[in-house]
């Protein structure tokens, strides 16, 4: 059936997409790793020069590097934690016989769908202002003292804002798997005599292993990236406290206009990517020949 | 449904469900209402919650201090531009790969995927200089550019993994009958993939809505989407928390209704169909 006619139209219909993509992927990434091995500023235009590995020895020694390093494994294993810490109990709720459940189900996934220019600022100012933020208030009521989000715990303030932003889909991933579990094979277990708890540890549990791999993966790529909410609120400080790998390569490129060095730990933020993306590519492919 | 549910736990559990859903969608509420409160009552302690003036000024304020509609203009376009250009590239080549494969399909999918998950600042730099060279920095095309090619890999997965639940027996007895390449994309296959097509561009509209990396970085004034217009409101200067609330309602309304619509097609699209 498939004559050399159509095979002929199928690749020149491939082909555009294919070529694009390449091109995305492979001149700036060539161009990045070219200036990794310059002397090249912004400020100082002429003065190009090949340093080697210079800009890499500079990039990975420099104590911002390890400490934003820090900041985004820490960022990105809160926010995971917590995403699905949050999302497994809440997907089984949704999951239960609940009265108005598409509502509800609305109002979880909202979030999701907000700006993260928009999340952050909302967030900074109107729930976690020191004074006049609904938090303060909530904590004054209480007796107690108002935190100061953005001094005191701005890392901790960077992850709320962005697990608030990730937890829909968590959710809504977990009870989309959750729904897709067969009825029938639950009600032959509760048949047999398994008790709730045991329906949920050997029917459940295992249903969510997957899923859960996905939500971990594929929210790990996002989060290893974190940007704009970094960007709008804390400027990546006090200090270094909440500057990310991202956070950090922007402010060499476009504050400090060192490319070279921004080129560098470019780079190295693809290899973190990388490693992530192996094994997610691994999993949707074994997926795909299903 | 032979499972006995009693009245007691439906109770309980729903009562649970919506004091979940109250509290992850309150800081979407408190922003709505403070988008209508005068910037002294968005700011007051103790807060008041509903028993407030309402009033609608901010809404005006927002667009006559800062024309709020030329950057939900840029949103539109930028958005609209690059998801429509996107699909234009994506829908002969996840025809292509759902109905002719070949050995080596799976594993340009796979690469598809892969360039993805490249993390944007490792060429941030690279970008940058090429648009201030050829005078893209702050213009609509540079924008439409950028975000066509970043969701580009989305576009096809999602439409690739639509297409394949397309019966292939109905294009044999489309091709027996007759018909060529032509009409069997015309009146077997499109009728059959306008569902997928459609939650493919929604979700794909709300991505490229919300993108905020290359939006911030490669947009000041000119070309500033909702995503850096808002961004603007970070400033000292500019705290003025009842018209952040407006400009953001604003931002947020469309793509809210439009991803509430979308939510279903939205697991399939961002886990790359590995979960459906």
């Amino acid at each position: 059936m498939a004559t050399r006619q159509t095979q002929l139209l199928a690749r020149a219909l491939l082909s555009p997409a294919v070529i694009l993509l390449f091109i995305w992927m492979i001149v700036p990434l060539a161009l990045t790793v070219y200036f990794s091995t310059l002397h090249y500023s912004l400020l100082d235009p002429g003065s190009e020069s090949f340093v080697g590995l210079e800009n890499f020895e500079y990039f990975l020694t420099d104590p911002a590097f390890l400490a934003s390093l820090q900041n985004t494994l820490v960022l990105v294993g809160s926010v995971l934690l917590l995403t699905i810490g949050l999302g497994i109990p809440l997907a089984l709720l949704l999951d239960q016989p609940v009265i108005g459940r598409n509502i509800i189900r609305l109002m979880v996934i909202a979030p999701f769908f907000v700006m993260p220019t928009v999340s952050a600022l909302v967030w900074k100012n109107l729930l976690m202002h020191p004074v006049s933020g609904l938090f303060a208030w909530i904590a004054t009521s209480l007796g107690m003292t108002p935190i100061d989000w953005f001094t005191d715990a701005p890392l901790l303030a960077v992850i709320f804002i962005v697990a608030w932003q990730w937890l829909p889909f968590a959710t809504l991933i977990l009870l989309t798997a959750l729904q897709s579990l067969d009825e029938e094979q639950k009600e032959a277990a509760e048949m047999d005599g398994a008790g709730p708890l045991s329906r949920f540890i050997y029917l459940t549990v295992p249903h969510l292993a997957r899923p859960i791999t996905v939500v971990i993966l594929i929210e790990t790529i996002f989060l290893l990236t974190v940007f704009a909410e970094i960007f709008v609120t804390t400027g990546g400080g006090p200090g270094l406290q909440t500057t990310n790998i991202a956070f950090l390569v922007y402010s060499q490129a476009l504050i400090q206009f060192d490319v070279g060095t921004a080129s560098a730990g470019g780079l190295v933020a693809v290899v973190i990517a990388n490693i992530v993306a192996f094994f997610l590519v691994r999993i949707v492919g074994r997926n795909l020949e299903a | 449904m032979a499972r006995k549910v009693t009245g007691r736990h439906v109770a309980i559990s729903t009562l649970a469900a919506w004091l979940a859903g109250f509290v992850i969608f309150f800081p979407i509420l408190w922003m709505v209402l403070a988008s209508f409160k005068t910037e002294l009552e968005a700011f007051a302690t103790p807060p008041s919650f509903l028993f407030f003036h309402w009033t609608t000024e901010n809404y005006a304020t927002v667009q006559e201090r800062s024309d709020y509609l030329h950057h939900a203009l840029n949103s539109l376009i930028v958005a609209g531009g690059s998801t429509l250009i996107a699909m234009l590239i994506a829908i002969p080549a996840a025809w292509s790969m759902a109905f002719s494969p070949t050995k080596r399909t799976k594993d340009i999918l796979l690469w598809m995927l892969s360039t993805k998950m490249m993390p944007p600042v490792g060429v941030l730099v690279p970008i940058y200089l090429i648009y201030k060279n050829m005078g893209l920095l702050d213009t609509r095309t540079g924008l439409v550019f950028i975000l066509c090619l970043g969701n580009l890999p989305i576009v096809i997965w999602m439409l690739f993994t639509y297409f394949k639940e397309i019966p292939k027996d109905i294009l044999e007895a489309a091709r027996m009958d007759g018909a060529t390449i032509g009409r069997e994309l015309i009146y077997v296959l499109t009728p059959m993939a306008i569902p997928g097509l459609a939650s493919t561009l929604l979700l794909n509209l709300i991505l490229a809505w919300n993108e905020a990396f290359w939006t911030l970085n490669l947009s000041t004034l000119n070309a500033a989407p909702l995503t850096t217009f808002i961004a603007s409101y970070s400033s000292p200067e500019g705290l003025f928390w009842a018209r952040l609330s407006a400009a953001s309602t604003l931002a947020i309304a469309p793509i809210l209704i439009i991803g509430w619509f979308s939510q279903k097609q939205l697991v399939r699209g961002l886990t790359f169909g590995a979960v459906k």
